[in-house]
Formats: C-alpha cells, sequence, structure tokens
C-alpha cells in the first residue's frame, strides 16, 4: 500500500511559545496511501505540528517538504491549495452559513464574479454523495448535529483535490455509528491514494484504522512505528513515558458498591423535570456520595439532562431542589448558591475565558458566588491555584499564563479546578474526559471516586460506557431525549446491558429507587 | 543590536510600551517642528505652556474614555456619550443661570447633583436597553446619541445658555497646587475607576464576561447587573466632562458641547490596548490614548494645518498608530526585513531566546 517515497517530510522542527516549548526537533513523514496515526498525551506538541504544516504558526528551525520540494505555508489557505487540507478538533465552520456555502466558502464557483449558487448547491450534493451523506445542502449547517458537522468539514476539505488530509481528533464528538461510517471514507480516501494525518484519543480507533504510528512526547520525537508492530500497551507506555500502573490499577478496580442510602433524603431531587423540545420530564434523585452515570447517544438529550438540572436552561416542567426545602434552582447562580458545579462539555463556547490567565479561569466561580464587592485576597487566590495546578498536575504550572495558550486537557483540567475550588455538593461532569489523553483521563477519574468517597455527588455524563460503568453507583439510561431507565450497576449490569437499553428503550430488569 | 533588543524585551513587552512610545515620538516632533513646544512658565502662580494646555483640554476626553473602556471591556460600546455631556452640561448651566447668586457654591453644588441625577438615569436608560431588553449596544446608544442632541436642546430652549459662575467656570479652567484643576479632577477619576476595577473583582468579572458572556454566565456571573452597572458608570464620566467642556466657556450649547466626543473616546480607548472585541481592559493605556489623541489635536493647530486637510492628517496618524501597535503588522515588518539582510543567520538567534 504504502508508496517508497513520503509525500510529506518534516525534519528537525522546532517551536518555543511564550513560557512554553512546544515542539524540539521532531521529524515526521506521510506516505501516500496510508492513514498515519499521530500519538501522544495532552500537550505532547500533536497540534501544534499540526499547525506548524499548515502555516498557522511558523517556526524557530526545520524543513517541510511537500513532494520532494521545500515548502513553508503561510496559512491554511495557502496548504489546501497546495493539497494539504485539514479538519480541525473543533469544527470551525459556520452553523448560520448553508451546507453548500460551507463547503465553498471562500472559493464558490464564480462567473464573472458573481456566485453560482445552482453550480454550488450541484457540487455540494455530488460531493457529499461521494461520502455517503444526503443532506438538504440549502439548510444551515447549524440545523444537523455536530457529527454532520464535522463530515461537511471533510467534505470541504477533501474537495480541494487533497493529496494530504489532516483529521485532529475528528471522532471525539462522534459515536460508534459514525466513527464507522468515518473510518469507511477515510478508507476510501487512502485507497485512493490520499495520505491521511490521524489524530485521536481513543487507542482502539488508532488499531482500527492506522497504517503506522507516531508517537510524541513533551514536544519530542518519540518514534515512529508500523501499528501491527505496536502493541496498544507499549503505544501507551511510549505516550506517557513511564510504567503503565495508572491504567492497569483502574481497570483492577472492582465494581462499585451501590451507596447505601437508606431512609437518608436524597441531596438532589428533580422532580418531573423537563423542557419541551430537549429533554421529556424525568425524575432524578442523587445522594451525597453518590456517582450517578448518564448513559446514552449523541443527541440522546443526556446534556439538556444536566443544563436543567444546573439551571442553565429554564425548565418548563417540574422542579430541582438540593435538600428538599429550600427554594427550587432555576438558574446557574442559584445552582452555585446550593452548592451545585457544572462542567460543560463545550469547553471552548461555554467554559474557558481565552484571554484570562489560568488563575483568574481558577477562580471566576468562586468569586461569582462572593460578589464583585468582595474578591477574593490575592493571597488566598494564589493558595487555590497553587494546591489544584499540583492536585491536577496542570502542564505548564505557571499560573499567569492566559488559559488559551494551555492544550485541550489542561483546560479540562483548569475548569475541574475552577468548580472543585467552590467545594460543591454536586458535581455535573459532563464529557469530562473527551479529548484529553489516557494519563489525564484516568487522573480525572481517579479524581471521581476520591471525590464521592469523600461525600460528593456526582452526576458523570460520558459516550464511554466503560467509563460510566468503572465510576457509577447507577446509570441513568437516556434515548431519544427521553430518560428511560435508572438502573444500578450491581454484579448483573454491563455495558452489554445498557447498550440493549439504549437500543430498545427498555432493560431486562428494571430497578426503580 | 541583537543583545540590546533582547535586553529591552521585557520593556517593549508591556503593552503600555507602544501607547507610550508614540506619545514621546509625537512630543518629539513637536519640539523638532517648534523648539519652544515643551517650554512651561509660571505665571500668577499658576503652570502655562503647550503642554499644560494639552493636560487641561484632554481632561474630558479622559474622563469619557475611562467609562468607555469599561463599556468595551465588556464587549459593548456607548456613542450616547456626547449627547450625554451636552445635557448635563445644559441641566447645570440652566440651574445656575436661574439663581439669584450664580457664584454661590450651594448653586452649583445643586446644579451639579442635579445633572448627575440626570446623568444616572439616562445610563441606566441605556443599561436596561442593553443588559435587560437585550438590544445590540451600538443601537441602543444610539438612541440616546441622536435623541439626547434633542433633549439637550429642549433643556436650552434651542438657546446657549451663558452663565457667569466663578465656582462652575473652576471645573473647567481653575487651578490647584499650580496645576490645571481640570487634569486633577480626571487624575483622580482614572484613580478612581482604577481602584473600584482593581482593587474589587468587577475589573476580573468585567473582563470575564466580555470575553466570553456564556461561559460567565455558566460560571454564575449576573452579566447583566455588571454590563448594566458599566452603562451607567459610562454616563456619570460622561456628565463629569460635560461640565468641563460647558465650564471652559461658561455656556451650555446644546448642538456643540461634546459633538464627536463619543469617536474620539472610542479611539483613545482602542489606542491604549482594549480590544473592541471586548475582553482585557487598561485603563492606563486608555489614558495615555486621550492624551495621544489631544496632543494630536493640539499638533494640528500648532502646525497650521488647514482645517480642510486636518482631519485627513489625523486619520493619516490614527491608522498609523493602530498599525505600529499590532503584533501582527510589526511581526510582518521584522520579517521582511529579516528577509533583505543574509539569511542564515536568523533562526540561530532565535534559538538563544528560548527561555529555558
Amino acid at each position: 500500500m504504502t508508496g517508497n517515497r513520503p509525500v510529506l517530510t518534516m525534519t528537525g522542527i522546532s517551536k518555543t511559545f511564550p513560557g512554553v516549548r512546544a515542539l524540539h526537533d521532531v521529524d515526521f513523514r506521510l506516505f501516500p496511501g496510508e492513514v498515519h496515526a499521530l500519538m501522544g498525551e495532552n500537550g505532547a506538541g500533536k497540534s501544534t505540528l499540526i499547525k506548524v504544516l499548515t502555516g498557522v504558526y511558523g517556526t524557530d528551525a526545520g524543513v517541510v517538504t511537500l513532494d520532494g520540494e521545500q515548502v513553508s505555508f503561510t496559512g491554511p489557505m495557502q496548504a489546501a491549495a497546495a493539497g494539504v487540507s485539514t479538519v480541525y478538533q473543533e469544527v470551525n465552520l459556520c452553523t448560520n452559513l448553508s451546507v453548500a456555502e460551507n463547503v465553498f466558502i471562500g472559493r464558490e464557483p464564480r462567473r464573472l464574479g458573481a456566485v453560482r449558487w445552482g453550480e454550488m448547491r450541484r457540487r455540494a450534493r455530488d460531493l457529499l454523495a461521494r461520502l455517503d451523506l444526503d443532506l438538504d445542502v440549502s439548510a444551515p449547517l447549524g440545523s444537523y448535529s455536530l457529527a454532520v458537522q464535522q463530515m461537511v468539514a471533510i467534505a470541504r476539505a477533501i474537495d480541494v483535490q487533497a493529496q494530504v488530509l489532516i483529521l485532529d481528533e475528528p471522532t471525539s464528538s462522534l459515536d460508534a455509528g459514525e466513527v464507522a461510517q468515518l473510518f469507511r471514507i477515510m478508507r476510501q480516501l487512502r485507497d485512493e491514494g490520499i495520505a491521511i494525518l490521524f489524530v485521536t484519543h481513543f487507542l482502539d480507533q488508532v488499531y482500527g484504522i492506522a497504517d503506522r504510528i507516531t508517537v510524541l512526547r513533551n514536544g519530542r520525537l518519540v518514534g515512529e512505528y508500523r501499528t501491527e508492530e505496536l502493541p496498544q500497551f507499549s503505544l501507551v507506555e511510549k505516550m506517557i513515558g513511564q510504567e503503565l500502573d495508572v491504567l492497569e490499577r483502574l481497570d483492577e478496580q472492582q465494581k462499585r458498591a451501590t451507596v447505601d442510602a437508606g431512609g437518608e433524603a436524597p441531596l438532589v431531587d428533580a422532580a418531573e423535570l423537563g423542557r419541551r423540545g430537549a429533554v421529556a420530564p424525568f425524575s432524578l434523585r442523587i445522594h451525597a456520595g453518590e456517582v450517578v452515570g448518564l448513559a446514552g447517544l449523541l443527541g440522546s438529550g443526556r446534556t439538556e439532562v444536566a443544563r436543567l438540572i444546573f439551571g442553565a436552561d429554564r425548565a418548563d416542567h417540574g422542579q430541582v431542589r438540593l435538600d428538599g426545602g429550600r427554594a427550587p434552582v432555576r438558574n446557574p447562580m442559584q445552582a452555585i448558591a446550593q452548592g451545585v458545579g457544572f462542567c460543560s462539555e463545550n469547553r471552548r463556547a461555554e467554559g474557558i475565558v481565552p484571554e484570562l490567565s489560568v488563575r483568574e479561569n481558577m477562580i471566576l466561580a468562586m468569586q461569582a458566588a462572593r460578589g464583585w464587592l468582595r474578591p477574593i485576597p490575592r493571597r488566598r487566590q494564589d493558595e487555590l491555584v497553587r494546591r489544584y495546578v499540583e492536585a491536577l498536575s496542570i502542564r505548564p504550572a505557571n499560573p499567569e499564563l492566559p488559559v488559551r495558550n494551555l492544550s485541550g486537557g489542561n483546560q479540562q483540567k483548569v475548569l475541574l479546578a475552577r468548580w472543585l475550588i467552590t467545594e460543591p455538593r454536586l458535581l455535573i461532569l459532563d464529557e469530562p474526559t473527551r479529548g484529553i489523553d489516557v494519563g489525564a483521563k484516568a487522573e480525572i477519574q481517579k479524581l471521581v471516586v476520591q471525590l464521592s468517597d469523600g461525600g460528593m455527588a456526582v452526576l458523570f455524563i460520558s459516550a464511554e460506557l466503560e467509563e460510566v460503568l468503572r465510576l457509577s453507583h447507577r446509570v441513568a439510561v437516556m434515548r431519544d431525549r427521553e430518560m428511560v431507565a435508572q438502573l444500578d450497576n450491581d454484579d448483573t449490569l454491563d455495558a452489554d446491558r445498557v447498550m440493549r437499553t439504549i437500543a430498545s428503550g427498555t432493560p431486562r430488569e428494571e430497578v426503580t429507587r | 543590536m541583537t543583545a540590546v533588543a533582547d535586553r529591552l524585551r521585557p520593556l517593549t513587552a508591556h503593552r503600555l510600551f507602544w501607547p507610550a512610545l508614540v506619545l514621546v515620538v509625537m512630543i518629539a516632533a513637536n519640539t523638532v517642528y517648534r523648539p519652544g513646544f515643551l517650554a512651561v512658565e509660571v505665571k500668577n502662580g499658576h503652570l502655562y505652556g503647550t503642554p499644560i494646555d494639552i493636560l487641561r483640554l484632554s481632561a474630558p476626553l479622559i474622563l469619557v474614555a475611562l467609562g468607555m473602556t469599561l463599556v468595551i471591556a465588556t464587549g459593548g460600546i456607548d456613542l450616547s456619550v456626547g449627547s450625554l455631556c451636552a445635557i448635563s452640561g445644559a441641566i447645570a448651566c440652566l440651574h445656575i443661570s436661574g439663581a439669584a447668586d450664580q457664584n454661590s457654591p450651594a448653586t452649583v453644588a445643586t446644579a451639579l447633583a442635579l445633572a448627575f441625577g440626570a446623568a444616572l438615569v439616562l445610563g441606566a436608560w441605556n443599561g436596561v436597553l442593553v443588559a435587560v431588553i437585550g438590544i445590540q449596544p451600538i443601537i441602543a446608544t444610539l438612541i440616546l446619541m441622536v435623541a439626547g442632541r434633542g433633549i439637550a436642546q429642549l433643556v436650552t430652549e434651542g438657546q446657549i445658555i451663558t452663565i457667569n459662575s466663578g465656582p462652575y467656570r473652576a471645573i473647567g479652567l481653575g487651578h490647584f497646587l499650580t496645576l490645571p484643576l481640570a487634569i486633577l479632577i480626571a487624575l483622580a477619576a482614572a484613580l478612581l475607576v482604577a481602584a473600584f476595577t482593581r482593587r474589587t473583582a468587577l475589573g476580573l468579572i468585567v473582563e470575564s464576561v466580555g470575553g466570553n458572556a456564556e461561559a460567565s454566565r455558566l460560571a454564575g456571573i449576573r452579566s447583566r447587573r455588571i454590563v448594566f452597572l458599566v452603562y451607567v458608570i459610562s454616563a456619570v464620566c460622561a456628565a463629569l466632562a460635560g461640565f468641563m467642556v460647558t465650564a471652559n466657556v461658561s455656556s451650555a450649547d446644546g448642538n456643540a458641547a461634546g459633538l464627536w466626543i463619543e469617536l474620539d473616546a472610542i479611539l483613545a480607548v482602542v489606542i491604549g490596548g482594549t480590544s473592541l472585541a471586548g475582553g482585557r481592559f487598561s485603563l492606563g493605556g486608555t489614558v495615555l490614548g486621550a492624551l495621544i489623541i489631544q496632543t494630536l489635536t493640539t499638533t494640528v493647530y500648532a502646525m497650521n494645518i488647514s482645517p480642510q486637510t486636518s482631519l485627513l492628517f489625523k486619520a493619516v496618524v490614527v491608522i498609523a498608530v493602530c498599525l505600529v501597535q499590532a503584533p501582527a503588522f510589526r511581526a510582518r515588518l521584522r520579517r521582511r526585513r529579516r528577509g533583505a539582510e543574509p539569511g542564515p543567520a536568523a533562526p540561530q538567534r532565535e534559538k538563544e531566546q528560548v527561555p529555558a
């Protein structure tokens, strides 16, 4: 499959940001007709390498060649014109424009300067048909799911006669079926001779599709391997650069015993809570020290449940109360005042404030709760921030850096710290481990267990069933915007049964509490 | 060369460096053109001279720009400040002109209180439109920008109200400790706003709301209150500026007072390094920005540039100032320069700068 001459080489690439050495003397090559996985932990330099390749960043040192000729792109547009197209981790399209416009934005088919709309729609349809997508190309992109938007981004990327297609974590928001569809498309493109650079955190996916693997660690090259010659275990070891006991420990961990709630009143009592168009009325009780997992497919209403409980969206049915008596939660302020924290799945839009520093992002929720007239003394801020930077091993450990300079996983940890600082009684975690590396993932999972052992209630949302099952005392299953079951996580519960519940809407033996 | 550049790096990286440099260059250019530019003399125990004039004349702009900085930091804009200047000045002058003793401090105090009260109401109006009803700031404040001139005309009944009040005149032209009172008031206001934002958490919260409004809401920030508050602060600053503008000429002209000051204020904020997109703000930068604009205006007069071309001259300088400050533009210049000189040394040099 692999040609004997690489279509793309990068040699001796170095790149430094203020306070961060992102890449140090990294080599990379890509052959036509292969899927090449770029692996590494958060902050290993994967995204930076891609941005250097496509000209988003300049290099401090190093040479890039395409087709044997030295190139130095000044930006993604120029790179794409030369045949190097990129689909980024977070979908960078305009949701208010139509599907067709998004595919052709910046290079619309024109005649005498006027856009040929009919031609554009026809070509968009053809292109999407190649990816087996049947969409209304005149509809706004925002009317489709994130997964479909991702496919549209890929369609846009391959339309420009791409030789090299870069997929930066394209699967992080897709469900299993959509991943399969994406892989089919990737294989098809690979067989057409396109070289695909694939970045992901899902190890199974790497072994499902990649021909070759390059591993980075701390901005340095660890090595390049053929997939069949690198067992999964060694891959993880090379990524984190140490003996792999964290993961093993988590695998050995036993099922979590059900919290014996007895007659104790629940901490959180959501009664017939619902919102038209978002999620059908549901009732959910969570006790102190209990982890409730929310399972379900993408778009099944998991996030909507979390937002209603936090008051981020206004419920038009039912109410949430904490500790029985007090006033129901109607907005985030009230939720926080009563001890609820909410880590949104949408880190960029609903989580971080990019230009503020790590410290400022961390103390934001606590400061908001105190009101602006009572600033947190700087000494106390520094102390809190130092404690959580250490506890969550946030890198780089400089609290005065703008948070946008951190990698995705570290931004996630900053958000987690923002809520831990408020010492919540209920912590809602919506996809806290999405798009972050194995090491950080294990750390966050361990943290959830510790927190619940310490008496905190946790509502844990994840697309990964294993993770939900590993951490939860109880699993609530979502299906088509409805909570169809709440299952005790005892010996009889496994991924298979949860899957069947998601598929059929009824568990084999429904447990009601 | 390189060693010097490296040593200077912490200095050039400071966010006030470029506005300060522009101001210094502007003053230097003026001094070359007119050697007496920096001369300051003492007359009757007061300081006189062009630099003092610039300070005194920039005071209203500094005041307006301070409020504007906070508004812009939340991602908004306040176009109504010029009209608010006119209204507050008109109300104050109207009250004084109707009083038996125009020189009585009590009369002036009442006049100021009335005008401040009006400014609070109008600022609250802007705040409600933006924060509660959710109208885009540029439209919401445009209403008062246009209608406010009408209100000022109503107050003055279409006339120019002239007054003869010593205490009121002092706001614009008085001196204290040899310095113009106006600049001391502006300075005090700047320190007050700085303390108000940086000694409390208001500054952080304003920056957070401007940086990411939805994330701030989910972190429990009462964005509406904060946004409401900054429009009120902006109106109060504008009222204070209105007193100075009218005190300077001892008369209130509903049409001319504070005309186009909103545009100069926005410019001052931008030159000072606060992004129009909201987020991080710099009060020090805004003060420098206002001084730059006033120096430029004075330069235009001093150089006898004809009124027909003075606006164009000002525009060209402002564009140049903004370009010099833009990191992207400087990077491009540097790249071009590096391209011109022999190449291979360049990457080497970059490596040496890597901090450990």
